[in-house]
């Protein structure tokens, strides 16, 4: 297997000027293609902020992510913004859903900047809205939903276009087990037949169950990696 | 609404009174004497009808006398008309306010309103004038009263009496002279090039001719002045309207930061972003702009054709001033398309701003709820 994505000391430091809070602490990682690992830890331990740095969408302080062997800081912001697009799928801890657009308008959207056919674009939306058992709410803007509802769009945004990894904080926070289940399901599933890998956050014991690997960070450091 | 009062002080002045060009005797302009005073020649003036632009022309003879009634006296301006030519051209039977208008061959005279309240003369009552007749020849008669005639202008209205030609050069011994030649022409702004081609047909004589900015040099100069003032007004209204678009433009990008933070995550160009954006403001912009000039046409049409007049006390003050006391507006498609150009200008460049931050913003901060 090879290595997708790499962390080489990484560092992500807040308020350098006054107190300075160390999110991310020298933190050296590396995650091989098909994982299936999950990052845990005590709430502000910095998982949120590791995530942000491997998807390239926040600049850590010090240290470099190489993704595919290509240092990402040297690349240009629209590359990394392309390379985001073609191979990254997001599950933000707080959704992030696109406030005017609707759930189903939502999860098209990645396919929509693909540039997808209009309907290959519908079909796979709903697909994985069905999956996610929230196809009734297809039309629904994200203001009009639950909590738990606008995780599982957000889960159905980031799988829909069938990214090569998957980075997701949290995404079974706000799930009943029914959901929960499903949404493990469909991970293992993508993960098994198109080799995705999935890097995701959590506090849940059923994810971690699942997971092939976990790393516990305490205070920005890696205090445990285990293998099973 | 400037332009459109510009418009009108340039017709109250020009049109009805000095016309847009006007021909006379080398030196009369300096010295309006009946003896600066030139035959009228049917074939010249036929020639000058003809120009490309030219409307039409009123010979006059117009000198000074003393007018006089029972005990009251006063300067008057006589002009001697052509009836029938001038008020085809400046409408004084429009400004009748008492009695009749003059006839050809007329025996009687009209008197401007301001000038027979001054003597307290009315119609039908007999106006004696007194004054110098050509090469010093005694001027002097009695004139029956027809009219009185109301103009807006208060140099005309208190000193003007109008009498038919052919009388007013048996009074000033002035047999065939006229003094002037005015000509009213389709645009304003043809003077010029018509004057060039009267100046070709009086060639050699002894003739001035003179388009209006030469012959109103104030009023250009005032309109001018009143255009700078305008500009500065208008400059002002600007910056307002800019200032008031900047404030959308924040406040549109700051609820939105959120939104565009989580589009860039997800994958989407700054530069398509900054692309839409751009096309909302220009489109917001044009429905801006066509809802603005639909909701002020039915407005500004109304007041063109139904000037707003001052009212009495303020009247009286601008009137004093020697311009009538109205606010006209112009309808003129060209400054609509300058303001509508101004504003898209305006929205271009400071869609600068939302362009800029897009391009700036962090996406994980743009995020944090
Ligand atoms: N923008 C920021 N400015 C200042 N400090 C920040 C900022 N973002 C995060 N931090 C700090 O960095 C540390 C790590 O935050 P992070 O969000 O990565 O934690 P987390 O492990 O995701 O926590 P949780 O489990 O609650 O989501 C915390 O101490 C937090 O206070
Ligand atoms: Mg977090």
């Amino acid at each position: 297997m090879s290595t997708i994505i790499k962390a080489i000391n990484v560092s992500k430091v807040y308020h350098k000027t006054t107190i300075p809070v160390h999110a991310v602490n020298q933190l050296s990682l590396s995650i091989e293609e098909g994982e299936f690992t999950a990052i845990v830890g005590p709430s502000g331990c910095g998982k949120t902020t590791l995530l942000n740095i491997l998807g390239g969408l926040d600049q850590p302080t010090e240290g470099r992510v190489e993704v595919d062997g290509t240092d990402i800081s040297i690349m240009k912001d629209s590359e990394l913004i392309d390379f985001r697009l073609r191979n990254i799928g997001f599950v933000f801890q707080a959704y992030n859903l696109i406030p005017v657009l609707t759930a189903l308008e939502n999860v098209e959207f990645i396919m929509l900047l693909q540039k997808r056919g209009k309907k290959e674009r519908h079909d796979r939306a709903m697909e994985l809205l069905e999956r996610m058992d929230i196809a009734d709410k297809a039309n629904s803007k994200p203001s009009q939903l639950s909590g738990g509802q606008q995780q599982r769009v957000a889960v159905a945004r980031a799988l829909a276009s069938k990214p090569r990894f998957i980075l997701a904080d949290e995404p079974t926070a706000n799930l009943d087990s029914s959901s929960t289940n499903n949404l493990l399901d469909l991970m293992a599933k993508m993960n098994e037949e198109q080799k995705a890998t999935f890097i995701f956050s959590t506090h849940d014991q059923r994810v971690m169950d699942k997971a092939r690997r976990i790393v516990t960070l305490e205070d920005g450091t890696i205090v445990s990696d285990v293998k099973r | 609404m400037q332009l459109g009062s510009y418009d009108r002080m340039i017709e109250n002045s020009v049109r009805f009174y000095t016309g847009y060009i006007q021909i006379h005797k080398e030196g009369y302009w300096k010295d309006k004497v009946i003896d600066n005073s030139f035959i009228y020649d049917p074939e010249k003036l036929s020639a000058v009808n003809q120009l490309k632009g030219v409307q039409t022309f009123v010979p006059r003879l117009e000198s000074f006398a003393l007018s006089s009634f029972k005990s009251q006296t006063k300067g008057a301006l006589v002009m001697g008309v052509d009836p029938g030519r001038e008020d085809e051209l400046t409408r004084v039977k429009s400004k009748l306010i008492d009695g009749n208008y003059l006839q050809a061959n007329e025996e009687g005279i009209l008197i401007s309103q301001g000038l027979a309240n001054y003597l307290k003369i009315s119609v039908a009552d007999t106006l004696v004038l007194l004054g110098q007749g050509y090469h010093g020849a005694n001027a002097a008669g009695l004139f029956p009263v027809r009219g009185i005639v109301k103009f807006a202008m208060p140099q005309q209205n208190n000193q003007l009496v109008y009498m038919s030609l052919q009388k007013a050069q048996w009074f000033y011994a002035a047999d065939q002279l006229i003094t002037s030649i005015a000509l009213v022409i389709d645009d304003p702004d043809d003077a010029q090039r018509i004057t060039g081609q009267i100046k070709n047909i009086f060639r050699g004589d002894a003739y001035e001719v003179m388009d209006w900015k030469e012959l109103v040099p104030d009023l250009v100069q005032s309109i001018e002045l009143d255009n700078i003032s305008g500009k500065v007004m208008l400059w002002i209204l600007y910056l307002v309207i800019g200032f008031g678009m900047f404030g959308t433009y924040l406040m549109m990008t700051a609820e939105r930061q959120y939104e565009f933070g989580v589009m860039i995550s997800v994958g989407m160009k700054r530069i398509q972003l900054q692309t839409i954006v751009l096309l909302e403001i220009t489109m917001m912009t044009a429905l801006g702009v066509l809802a603005g000039i639909t909701l002020s046409l039915p407005a500004l049409t109304y007041f063109h054709f139904n000037p707003i007049y001052f009212g009495e006390e303020a009247a009286k003050a601008i009137e004093n001033f020697g311009v009538e006391a109205v606010y006209a507006f112009s309808l003129d498609p060209v400054i609509f398309t300058n303001q509508a150009y101004a504003i898209f200008i305006m929205a271009i460049v400071l869609a600068g701003y939302p362009i800029w931050s897009i391009r700036k913003m962090k996406p994980v901060e743009s995020m944090r709820p």
